[in-house]
């Protein structure tokens, strides 16, 4: 059929099962939005800055599993959504992202909103096109959301001039893709498999390492069957919390730069690492030559670069984590023998007694800590829980009692501020029956506040818990233990807004809460009347998120106790 | 690990901005280009890029991975067995002994390929460390000008 570039981008997107779109208009895209105005195959949301547009794609993509989708002017309408493009190629989120840009004619002439949108993208994207002529969108369109879901999934950016949007083409999207330089390996070799398998069974003291790959591949139910038939116990990075429920008896916590004791322990400890889907990120590992010093290595991961990138993988596994873990289990279910681990358990118990994952109550003051606890209390499972970036973030991810997999949306590569608020609007899109929480600090919040308007005016409820320390707590943090208590710039207790008229002028409700008793009103009361809604909760200043291993430490050298009291 | 020089083919799709995803791989990861070539492969819709890099095995290992993610590339090879030659064009001025210019550049596989009224062109193509072996010979012969093709490879 012959329609305008346009339209095929419309055509696209609904031929794909997109349901929404979030995005924001501008001179070189308005072709498209004005086939938008005319559809009704999907919804578009106006958020209010490009960079939310791209986090609460990121949102829906990591909550539903599918392929997020933002579109954006050119000129600055792109270069606002870059850091959201960045975000999502470091935790390898599938999105496809659409700009438009200035009319081929113009290109390359210093036009008005002109900026080499491909070039800047190019480092931060699995791939991108500038779409020269109508007729390549099709299969443009069709490749963008194949390569963005399919291998290592990731953000893939589409520049289209706007000439190219008004040009009339044919469209046929019934064409299979070909892509002969693309062909990512999905299935693991049988006999690296096998070998794998067989190192397993003889292990003493080994050690699962669960990653965010899990999740991407939906391989937690095979991941949690394995775990549960081998009986070997597990730790999970920041990317794959939820993966195992937080009562598994097997799963240890999270390990690294602000993991359990435990966790860490057992990682320096343990004689086979079995790493699934992870990629031994330096707040992961720590020192390298101390990581896992006695283990030897099965890595599974579907990106060959992750591999024995940073640490040497004895039994490497090319391969999707659900398919490779579920031939493993084939193999290996007559040969476990899960008392033989008994000691092992047995040491990492010990570790854990010495050193829970633990805080201090005060009176008086409200620990940060304790709101995460009492959010899972009082929504534990009905609530997905989304961050910003810094104190609260690690709090967030060591105390919330997650049950699945992608109830947790969290900025770990990238560690954005202002990731939080945008991505939990699209979390809550896409699953529209569940709570959606943003836990968040009081730097955080004021960078993508105007996010309150796209929320009160879509009718997406996300909720903020502010744990208000006052402080751009996590550089504070570093101050106080690595630059002798020199608080540059990170003081904020003189830059605070009255959060609840802000909030209350968009249309939303807020909260202030100096108490635990406040607090449970507080959420009960959001949670009810389904609104958009910052909570104040005012709390320890100078609660320090322990245990810590310093940068570049290795994981068997954590600070234990604040410092600072 | 000692760094080591390295020879890497990469096949690539002929398409506007291949060479720059390339490109941006090695800056962006800090890796180094000694030289880098590029030309369509005959009868195709590809391009072959020789790459001339240096590092550690981990680290071109890592080159090998990530060209291979980069969409448009198809094959990669680190050569290990290869044929490597590189072409040289120099300038000299013309009242140098052109008959010892010229018997060295065919020692080189060279020869005179320009005769202008002020300064001669001699081509050499040879294996880059003997170009390096003639362009040093050559220096008592004051060339004007030198420009260096960068390697091209086969595997044996
Ligand atoms: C966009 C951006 N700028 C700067 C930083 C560096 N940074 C990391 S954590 C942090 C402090 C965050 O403060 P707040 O949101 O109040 O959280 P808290 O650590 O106090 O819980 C900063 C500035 C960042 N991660 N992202
Ligand atoms: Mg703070």
């Amino acid at each position: 059929m012959q329609m305008s570039g346009a339209q095929m981008v419309i055509e696209a997107l609904i031929a794909e099962g997109v349901d929404t779109v979030f995005g924001y208009p501008g001179g070189a895209i308005m072709n498209v939005y004005d086939e938008i105005y005319k559809q009704d195959g999907f919804e578009h949301i106006l958020t209010r800055h490009e960079q939310a547009s791209v986090h609460a794609a990121e949102g829906y993509a990591k909550a539903s599993g599918k392929v997020g989708v933002a579109m954006i002017t050119s000129g600055p309408g792109f270069t606002n959504a870059v850091t959201g493009l960045a975000d999502a190629y470091m935790d390898s989120i599938p999105l496809v992202v659409i700009s438009g840009q200035v009319p081929m004619s113009l290109i390359g002439t210093d036009a008005f909103q002109e900026i080499d949108a491909v070039g800047i993208s190019r480092s931060c994207t699995k791939h991108n096109y500038l779409v020269t002529d109508a007729s390549e969108l099709p299969r443009i369109l069709k490749e963008a959301f194949y390569i963005a879901a399919s291998g290592r999934p990731g953000p893939v950016h589409i520049d289209i001039p706007k000439d190219v949007t008004a040009q009339v083409a044919e469209f046929d999207y019934s064409r299979p893709i070909e892509l002969e330089t693309y062909k990512p390996t999905v299935k693991g070799n049988a006999r690296q498999i096998k070998k794998a398998v067989d190192v397993i069974v003889k292990a003493k003291r080994p050690l699962f390492y669960l990653g965010g790959g899990i999740i991407n591949s939906n391989a937690s139910e095979e991941v949690r069957r394995f775990v549960k038939m081998t009986g070997i116990p597990a730790v999970e990075t920041f990317m794959a919390r939820g993966t195992l429920r937080y009562d598994d008896k097997l799963l240890i916590s999270m390990l690294g730069m602000h993991g359990s004791y435990a966790a860490n322990m057992a990682m320096s400890e343990t004689d086979l690492v079995i790493a699934l889907g992870a990629r031994f990120d330096d707040r992961v590992t720590g020192k390298l030559s101390e990581f896992a010093k006695n283990a030897d290595v099965i890595h599974v991961d579907i990106d060959p670069a992750s591999i024995s990138k940073l640490v040497h993988a004895n039994f490497p596994i090319v391969g999707d984590v659900k398919g490779v873990v579920t031939a493993m289990m084939e193999l290996i279910a007559d040969k476990v023998n899960a008392s033989r681990y008994e000691p092992w358990l047995e040491t990492i118990a010990n570790f854990e007694k010495l050193h829970p994952l633990s805080y201090q109550e005060e009176k008086d003051v409200i620990k940060p800590q304790w709101v995460v606890e009492r959010i899972g209390e009082l929504l534990g499972d009905r609530a997905n829980i989304s961050t910003d970036v810094g104190q609260h973030q690690m709090w967030a991810a060591q105390f919330y009692p997650f049950t699945r997999a992608r109830q947790f949306v969290s900025s770990g590569g990238l560690g954005t501020m202002g990731f939080g608020f945008p991505a939990a609007m699209g979390v809550k899109r896409a699953d529209m029956d569940r709570v959606s929480i943003n836990i968040t600090g009081d730097g955080s919040i004021l960078m993508n506040i105007q996010e309150l308007m796209t929320a009160v005016e879509n009718k997406l409820p996300v909720i903020n818990v502010i744990l208000n320390n006052q402080y751009l707590g996590m550089v504070r943090q570093w101050q106080t233990l690595f630059y002798d208590k020199r608080h540059s710039s990170t003081d904020l207790s003189a830059g605070q807004p009255n959060f609840t008229m802000l909030v209350e002028s968009f249309g939303g409700v807020g909260y202030e809460v100096g108490t635990k008793a406040e607090f449970d009103a507080a959420l009960k009361d959001a949670v009810e009347k389904n609104v958009v809604a910052l909570i104040n909760v005012s709390v320890a200043r100078l609660e320090n998120v322990m245990p810590m291993v310093p940068s570049g430490g290795s994981l068997f050298n954590m600070m234990l106790a604040s410092k600072e009291k | 690990m000692a760094d080591a020089r390295r020879v890497i083919s990469v096949i690539v799709i002929n398409e506007a901005s291949v060479l720059s995803r390339v490109t941006d791989l090695f800056s962006g990861r800090g890796y180094n280009i000694e030289s880098l070539t590029v030309a369509p492969v005959p009868d195709s819709k590809y391009s072959r890029l020789t790459i001339v890099t240096s590092g550690s095995i981990r680290v071109s290992e890592q080159i090998v991975k990530q060209l291979h993610k980069l969409i448009p590339v198809l094959k990669v090879y680190e050569h290990a067995d290869l044929v490597e030659k590189e072409m040289a064009l120099v300038k000299f001025p013309v009242n140098e002994s052109l008959s010892d210019i010229s018997a060295l550049a065919a020692a080189y596989n060279g020869s005179i390929v320009n005769v202008g009224d002020e300064t001669i062109i001699v081509m050499v193509a040879d294996e880059p460390k003997r170009v390096n072996n003639f362009l040093n010979l050559v220096k008592r012969y004051h060339p004007k000008e030198i420009v260096r093709s960068g390697s091209v490879a086969l595997e044996r």
